[in-house]
This record gives structure tokens, sequence and C-alpha cells, in this order.
């Protein structure tokens, strides 16, 4: 940044922003885009997304649909960070569900849109029961564990041979059309979202975000801290069950790769570009990340270093991430004012 | 059966505890997970071969500068990454996965592993105990195990800067106030760690070839061995060492190889279940766990 010699940055909230803040009564136009337009403007681009397929191809109607995937990942994620559970290995409820969906398919031969719903719920319920024990532990122990469980559950595939072992399930149930996969991905994504912010402002988000700042005051009130991080982990691990679940009925097959590296390192690279810990953020990561990284599929397992490269960059150089930086843009202005003299301040 | 299990558990423990002592002193020490050393490793590896295949340096010239180029890299990792990020576990651990994951998959694209690359042994030829042959380098490996956990043990008990390392892991504050340098007793912490974790790669990467995979067999083995051990306590890490080295080999015996992955992650994942604290944790370590 160039510094001018003799100034100050200051920046300060723009009028509208204090007075959108400041006077609960909404009084213009102008003022009530300000607030909405943000969102409404992505809800239109994303409604309008998948109508794009005539002028984009196939191809990247699928890359459509694997971006709203990873972002419902990353919010997955994001929820849990913000509770102080720090997840390393998000594949694990990624595989659950996307196992529990095959199965259902594939052994009681159901459709898409009963198995999609049973397997994310009853996905969510075992990955919070999975976890329950370890949730009394704090700071790196959650990661370590999370870090272990989808190793831990590919070996076990492997090993018993069970769900199909190394081959996988395959033939599975496909949806009606793809225009219905991306407008259900699409729905469920904002559905998420907006929830996602709205329970953050509820009493229960409230205490969510008390734990993550300090688990022991929130104990002390008398408030049963690992029972609030099991339903947040329900709660957290629902959209990464889901898009297990909708991904295999996509690709019509599940196999051992629900459990890849990939779908751990995502989320994560994706919530840390966009701005650790806010929900906006995570979906802007996501939307980010992932076309780049269609873009980088020729470059193999290389992909994988790249993000962890951009991981390591980001956390040292923009921790706040992108989101943030635009917030910043979008709510305050910037303006030089000259440094103040000792005898200005004498006359 | 009994005879080959007792022979080969202990060569599995000691190369436990040779792959774990590096992450768990740094953690002990500076209360980093630094969990890019599964990176570290492959990278010993790799260098070593570089040197004695490609540079023609003797095994042991090799062997010595990479261990300690090895460890200026654990040190500069810290002052270069960790540093910015002290303090807040979250960063702290997403920044030294992803350095690791990014080295181990570098690798991978680079074309390493596989048949082509192995290290040379230090002894070739072995004798018999009990009625079981068992090779030289692995004796070496227990030696060396024993013998670094002994010399660990001295330095963070009777000299100076172990000491001071030592205080700084039980007090930051009240050390800080007696003019111990946070920051570079962290540098130090990451510098043997890395180091031993070299050393660890340069004598255990000649019982077979380097592969990528090794690197996350390794990442794993630590992390089980020292949440089993309870950090911070030596002793617990023999036991967990031992525990898990004949636990693995009985498995592979009666069961199948298959199966020992499965036996780390289930170690960690029952431990921190149901003895949060590690097998012979103290309340005080439970009361920073929990």
């Amino acid at each position: 940044m160039k510094i001018k010699k003799g100034y100050r940055k200051e920046r300060l909230d723009r009028g509208i922003k204090a007075r959108v803040d400041d006077v609960f009564a909404i009084s213009s136009y102008r003022e009530i885009m300000y607030l909405a337009m943000p969102r409404t403007l992505f809800i239109i681009f994303l409604l309008l997304l998948p109508l794009s397929g005539s002028i984009t191809g196939p191809y990247w109607q699928g890359v459509i649909i694997i971006t709203c995937i990873i972002a419902l990942l990353t919010l997955s994620w994001t929820f849990m960070y913000s509770v102080g559970l720090i997840s390393l290995g998000h594949a694990v409820f990624f595989g659950i569900g996307a196992y529990i969906a095959g199965w259902l398919s594939s052994s009681l031969n159901l459709s898409p849109l009963i198995t999609i719903p049973l397997a994310a719920l009853s996905g969510a319920v075992l990955g919070a029961l999975l976890l329950y024990p370890v949730l009394r532990l704090r700071g790196i122990y959650f990661a370590l564990i999370t870090f272990a469980l989808p190793l831990f559950m590919m070996r076990l595939i492997e090993a018993t041979g069970c769900l199909g072992g190394t081959a996988g399930l395959s033939g599975l149930h496909a949806f009606p059309s793809r225009l219905f996969a991306s407008y259900l991905v699409i729905f469920v994504l904002l559905f998420v979202l907006f929830g996602y912010l709205k329970i953050m402002d509820s009493d229960f988000g409230l205490v969510l975000r008390a734990i993550r700042d300090s688990d022991l005051s929130v104990h002390a009130a008398g408030i049963n801290v690992p029972l609030f991080k099991a339903q947040a982990l329900f709660i957290g691990a629902l959209p990464a069950t889901f898009a297990g679940a909708f991904l295999t009925h996509y690709y019509r097959f599940v196999g051992m790769t629900a459990f890849a590296l990939e779908y751990s390192i995502f989320p994560i690279t994706s919530a840390v570009i966009g701005g650790t810990g806010l929900f906006p953020g995570a979906v802007l990561g996501a939307f980010i990340l992932t076309p780049l990284s269609e873009s980088l599929r020729a470059f193999g397992t290389l992909r994988i270093a790249i993000y962890s490269l951009l991981l390591v960059l980001f956390i040292v150089r923009l921790p706040e991430g992108l989101f943030s930086f635009i917030q910043k843009k979008y709510f305050q202005f910037e303006r030089w004012v000259p440094l103040e003299r000792k005898d200005d301040n004498a006359k | 059966m009994f005879e080959s299990i007792l022979v080969y558990g202990l060569v599995a423990s000691a190369i436990l505890l040779l792959i774990s002592l590096g992450f768990s002193i740094t953690f002990g020490l500076s209360g980093i997970a630094n969990l890019s050393y599964g990176g570290i490793y492959l990278s010993a590896g790799y260098l070593t071969w570089y040197l004695i295949n490609v540079l023609q340096f003797p095994l042991f010239a090799a062997a010595l500068t990479s261990v300690t180029l090895m460890a200026i890299l654990g040190a500069l990792i810290y002052r270069i990454l960790i540093i910015r990020v002290r303090g807040n576990i979250m960063n702290e651990v997403v920044v030294t996965f992803a350095l690791g994951l990014a080295t181990m998959e570098l690798f991978r694209f680079l074309g390493f592993g596989g048949y082509g690359f192995s290290l040379p042994s230090v002894a070739s030829g072995g004798i018999r105990i009990l009625g079981q042959a068992i090779g030289f380098q692995r004796l070496l490996i227990i030696g060396v195990a024993i013998l670094v956990a002994l010399l660990l043990w001295y330095f963070t008990r009777r000299t100076k800067t172990g000491l001071a390392l030592l205080g700084m892991a039980q007090d930051e504050y009240t050390a800080l106030s007696l003019g111990i340098d946070s920051d570079w007793s962290a540098t130090y912490s990451c510098a043997i760690g890395a180091a031993i974790t070299a050393l660890a790669a340069v004598l255990i990467f000649p019982l077979g070839v380097i592969a990528i995979d090794e690197g996350y067999k390794v990442l794993i083995r630590m992390m089980a061995v020292t949440v089993l051990g309870g950090l911070e306590s030596t002793k617990g890490l023999v036991l967990a060492c031992i525990i898990l080295g004949y636990f693995q080999v009985t498995v592979s015996n009666l069961a199948s190889p298959r199966w020992t992955e499965a036996v780390f992650l289930g170690a960690i994942l029952f431990v921190l279940a149901f003895r949060p604290s590690g097998l012979i944790g103290q309340s005080k370590e439970l009361e920073e766990r929990v």
C-alpha cells in the first residue's frame, strides 16, 4: 500500500450504513436497496445459474452442481467451526451420507427423493453419535480424531469388504433430470445458508458462539456444554451428509472415494479463502475455489498441493478472508487525513 | 508363532517410538501440534536418497546432512509460518496440516515413490534371537529409539536449555517472566522434533521402499501413539508404543496385515472416547484437555 507523507488513512462507516444500523425504521428505497441488494443479487444469480446450460454446455452444468456441493460442505464446516469444533476430516460426514444413500438405494430400491432425506438425517445422527464421546475434549483433540475417522472408515470398508468393498456400489437410481438436480441442490444451499444465519442469530446460536469463546464460562452458567455441542454437530453435519447422499445419486455410484481427502481439504480451503467463520464467506470461497479447481483438473494430484499452499498463504497473509475484505469495502470508506501537528493544538 | 510376535512386536514398538518422539517432543515442549511431520519424514527420505544416489554421498554423511537440513527446515517452518498463527489452535493445525499435505502431494506429482526409491541399510545381515531371524537394521532401530528417548529425557530434565523449554511448556507466562524467550524455545522444539523425525526416516526407510503413503501412515501412527500415551508423558508414550506395537504385530499375524491400519485409527478413537487423558495421564493434563 502506498503511504502518503504527512497523512494517515482513516476508515469510517458509510453514512448509509450508519443510518440503516441505527435508525430502525427504513425510510427510503435507497436504504432498503443497500441492505437487501447483495443477498437478492446472490439469490437471483444462483437461480439463474442452471438456466445458463444452453450457453455453457453440460460440463459446466456439472461444475455448478459440484460447486454447490462444496459450498454445502463448507457451510457445514463453518457451522462446526463457529462452535469451536475444528474438523480436519469432513469427508467422514460426506462419506456416511453417501454410503447410507447408496445402501438404501441398492438394497431397498428406493427412489432418490426418499433416500436423500433419510440418508441426510440418519447420517447426521450417526455422525453426532460417533463423535459424541470426543465432544468433551477441547483444542486439537477433536481435530485429530476427525482427521483419523475418514481414514478409519476407508480401511474398515477395505478390510471387511462390506458395502461393496473396494469396488463400491454402482448402478444406483438417478435423478429425473439434471435441471431438477441443479435446482434441488441450489434450493438446499440457499435454505442452509439463510437457516444457519438465522440459527446463529437466535438464543440457541448465542450459546453456541459462547461455547466457542469460552466453554468453561458456559459450563459455569449451568448449561450442558456437550449436549449443545452434540446438537450443533447434528445440525452441522446435515448439509455434509446431504451432499454425500446427493452426489451418490448424481454419479449413480458410491465408493471409497467418498471418504477421500479432497472432501476434507476442500471445505477448509474454501472457508479460509472466503473468511473463516462467516457463512456467506464460506459460499464465496466455494464459488471461487471449485471452478478454479475444475480448470486445474489436468494437474491431477498436484491440485491438493495447490490448495494446501493456497491455504497456508491465505492464513498467513489474509487471515480474515475475502468476504471480510469485500464487506469492509461495502460498509466503510477510506480517506487520507492530514496528521495533526503539535502547533495545531497549541493554537 | 509366539516367539515371532515377541521379537517383531519389539521391533514394531521401537519403530513407533522413533516415529512419534519428534511429534511428541514438539507438542510437549511448545504445545504446537505440528502435523507437517509426515511431509518432513518423506522429505528426509527423498533427500537422503538424492544425496546418496545422485550426489554420491556416503551413507553416514547423507544421513547427517539430511537430519541437519530437516532440523533447519523445522526451525524455518516455525519462524516463517507458525509464528504468525501461534496461539490460534485452528490456524496452527490447519497451516501445519496443509504444509505436510502439500509436501506429500508435491512428491506424488513429481513422480517420486515406488520401487526405484529405497535407502541402503546401515548394516546387512542379522542374528537369531529366540529362534527368530532379525536383521541388524532392526536391532539398530531398537537401539537408536531407546538412545534417543533417554537422551531426550536427559535433555529436558537435566540440562539448562531443556529445563527452560520444559518450563515454557508448563506455564508460559511464568517462564516469560523468568526471561525465557517463548519464540526461541518453540523454534528449538520444532527443530528437535523435525530432526528426530528425519532420523526416523533415515533408519526406517531401508526396511521398505520410500512410498508417498508412508508419509500419511507415519502421521497417523504418531498421532495414535501420542494420543494413546497422553501428551507430555514420556512414560505413557513408551507404554503406548509397546501396546500398539505388539497389538499391530499380533493382529497382522493372527488376522491379516490389512487390519493394522484400522488398529491404529481404532486406538485413537477408543482412547479419546474413554480415557481422554491417555493411559497414564494426570489430572492436570485432564483439566487442560477437557
